[in-house]
């Protein structure tokens, strides 16, 4: 009676228990698999994330979107002012304003998102205690949100170049492909940055500042030609000069410079592999010490 | 049958330091090494350890709704947290056979900035639906939570109790096969929670499996059919709802179910030697269900019976209401009694959930007090399952009325 009672039950609620389990819970082995598949399943969640960072970033705003322009627009008059017309910085036969304009804008996404992300994981800290979902999904939608206002910042390029009278070549098509490998690099960076702020808030003082001096380390101000040839190797180990140089070499039709590209992706995707490893390593103590 | 959540011996350590101090920072970590240099390498020693739950094992079978009980800090929440994967055991395994949905908060990640409308596609995918199965949901989730008006404000302007009402509307259509809440009842208004609690009966009995965290033991007795008690990390008991239930609250209710005389009450010429509270099974007990009997039994001495004397019981509530008063009269008792014993009976479905005190008193009517005893005894009632249980925690009463009541269709 008993048994068909329980099966009864079984064929009304439909019940049936797959053989394996679905989700088994047990202290983490020193290595851990990335578990794609589970980042996969909630894809949704990654995209409302992003949704909801963006909306929240312009709301009871007046300007609203508008200042993912301002904001690069006025620090492009205010270097094209001190460097480019004071100091009379080269700027390879390109005029100075759209020079600087093609290195602030991938600059300023990369810089907003990994100081966005980095300090994600901290200020979502009311979701980390009290549901789960894969960690990762946080700071890659604080990269994704900073995405939407570098798009919007390519219009004021657009109407610079028209101003400018530059017309486009087919290396412009390079450019989605570069958006991409930015936005790669800076989940990579951010991810790192937001696992290690959990445990030690003293990244939210050093990131600012790595951040500038990230700025001057890079070619954004200055062309890369302004550097001793012998030292352009060195600069190249940073992964954002092959990119800002690849931009300009897009928009501008000018050859690219292949090796520091490739030497970009290389790191980029190094980056993105060693900070995911490690994100995954100290994500099981969020929880606990967030 | 096979159970659809395996627990096996699982632990969760925390070290305590790390729980005073989670935002070491690099400078404490320098000036920490410079005031003890050998403690930095130090490891963390078993005094620094802390086990917020250890050797848990047990089974729950799909479409069980088990509770969870204990004190403050038993562990439940910790629990709670390893089986939604929030936070890592140190030791063990847990299985799970089905989806899990778990529900530690209601409007977990809730933006004040975002739309009602927002928040529910927001809410709904942190807690693990896809953005097809909320769209299709939409309309009942606001008919649920009752804030039509209000979809498109932002939430910042709700009051408190639409904000709660809309979270749990959210939560209240979620469809995981197990799903794992803790205290979120505890807020809403009666109505409300009343809607919650009916709607999560209807998630039981679609099969679905449900682990439930309360503190209000009513709410526990009638949904639950069994229940889980923990004590400092340690599963103490498992079993049907009821047993655990009572179990927890005899075990917890330091007031004496017991009256002993003090030394010096032989000089009276009648007093009270000993009273005791049980059940009718003959069980000692200070705490019952609503719908157990409650027998009180005094034992009392006497050098004579004093014409027309009365033994008086007197049932006070928590908050000092006198509920009733019971009197038996003496009088029957031949002249010769030396001991006498008084029995008083209180039927099931009298008492409301509450915690009582007894004050006996024999005396002589408009005459004479010959002994009077405040707080004597104490006992509690609990709600074991009873259609009022949705309002545990608000006053509904002193006693359940037999009123009665009927309705009928007039046009």
């Amino acid at each position: 009676m008993k048994q068909v009672l329980a099966n009864s039950k079984e064929s009304k609620t439909g019940v049936s228990l797959p053989s394996k389990p679905l989700v088994v819970i047990e202290p983490s082995k020193s290595w851990v698999a990335l578990n794609l598949r589970d980042l996969w399943h909630y894809r949704d969640l990654l995209y409302i994330l992003t949704e909801r960072d963006i909306k929240v970033r312009y709301k009871q705003t007046v300007l609203g979107a508008l200042w993912a322009i301002i904001q690069p627009f006025f620090t492009m008059l205010i270097f094209t002012l001190f460097f480019g017309k004071l100091a009379g910085m080269p700027s390879d036969n390109i005029p100075y304003p759209i020079f600087a304009y093609t290195g602030l804008l991938p600059w300023t996404f990369f810089a907003n998102a990994i100081n966005n992300s980095g300090n994600s994981l901290v200020g979502n800290s009311n979701l980390i205690t009290k549901v789960y979902f894969p960690r990762m999904i946080i700071p890659i939608a604080s990269v994704g949100a900073g995405l939407v206002d570098f798009i919007v910042a390519f219009i004021l390029l657009i109407v610079l170049m028209f101003y400018y009278q530059i017309s486009l070549t087919f290396n412009i098509l390079i450019v989605p492909f570069l958006i991409i490998l930015t936005a790669i690099l800076a989940i990579g960076v951010g991810m790192w940055m937001s696992a290690l702020n959990v445990k030690y808030r003293d990244i939210r003082h050093v990131l600012p500042f790595l951040i500038q001096i990230g700025m001057f380390v890079t070619p954004i101000i200055y062309p890369t030609s302004l550097v001793p040839e012998k030292w352009q190797w060195l600069m190249a180990l940073n992964p954002m000069m092959g990119q800002i140089e690849a931009y300009r070499s897009a928009f501008f039709g000018k050859p690219f410079n292949w090796f520091s590209l490739a030497i970009s992706v290389g790191l980029t995707c190094i980056i993105l592999i060693y900070s995911a490893y490690n994100f995954k390593r100290m994500e099981r103590q969020f929880a606990d010490i967030v | 049958m096979k159970p659809i959540i395996k627990v096996e011996n699982l632990g969760k350590q925390y070290t305590v330091g790390a729980i005073q101090k989670p935002n070491g920072n690099f400078r404490e970590s320098i000036t920490e090494i410079l005031k003890s240099p050998f403690n930095f390498f130090r490891k963390p020693d078993e005094k620094d350890k802390f086990w917020a739950l250890k050797n848990i094992s047990f089974e729950i079978q799909p479409g069980e709704v088990v509770g969870i009980i204990g004190r403050n800090g038993a562990g439940k929440s910790t629990l709670l947290k390893v089986l939604s994967r929030i936070t890592e055991p140190t030791l063990g395994k847990v299985e799970l056979y089905g989806k899990v949905a778990s529900l530690l908060e209601v409007g977990t990640g809730f933006h004040p900035e975002l739309t009602g409308r927002e928040n529910i596609f927001l809410n709904g995918a942190i807690l693990g639906m896809r953005r097809g199965e909320i769209a299709k949901k939409l309309d009942e989730i606001v008919d649920f939570a009752g804030i039509e008006k209000f979809i498109d404000t932002p939430v910042k302007h709700y009051s408190s109790g639409m904000y709660v009402r809309l979270a749990f509307a959210v939560a209240a259509h979620l469809e995981p096969e197990i799903l794992v809440v803790d205290e979120v009842l505890a807020v809403g208004d009666a109505e409300f929670r009343k809607k919650c609690l009916g709607k999560m009966q209807d998630v039981s009995k679609g099969g679905r499996t449900v682990l439930f965290v309360s503190h209000q033991m009513g709410s526990i007795a009638q949904l639950c059919q069994n229940a889980i008690l923990l004590d400092q990390g340690s599963l103490v008991m498992n079993d049907k709802a009821n047993k655990v239930i009572e179990f927890y609250l005899n075990q917890n209710n330091i007031k004496r179910g017991t009256y002993h005389a003090p030394p010096n009450s032989s000089e009276k010429v009648m007093f009270i030697k000993s009273a005791i509270v049980y059940d009718e099974n003959k069980i000692e007990k200070t705490s019952f269900q609503h719908d157990e009997e409650i027998h009180i039994d005094l034992i009392c001495s006497a050098k004579e019976i004093v014409r027309y004397s009365e033994a008086r019981l007197v049932v006070r509530d928590a908050r000092n209401v006198t509920v009733f008063t019971a009197d038996a009269e003496l009088n029957l008792l031949d002249e010769n009694t030396k001991e006498f014993e008084v029995s008083y009976r209180i039927p099931p479905n009298i008492l409301r959930p509450n915690n009582y005190s007894l004050i006996f008193v024999l005396f002589v009517p408009h005459q004479l007090t010959i002994e009077l005893i405040e707080d004597a005894v104490f006992f509690s009632v609990f709600d074991g399952g009873t259609k009022y249980a949705q309002s545990e925690g608000m006053d509904y009463g002193v006693v359940f009325s037999p009123c009665e009541s009927s309705v009928r269709k007039i046009a």
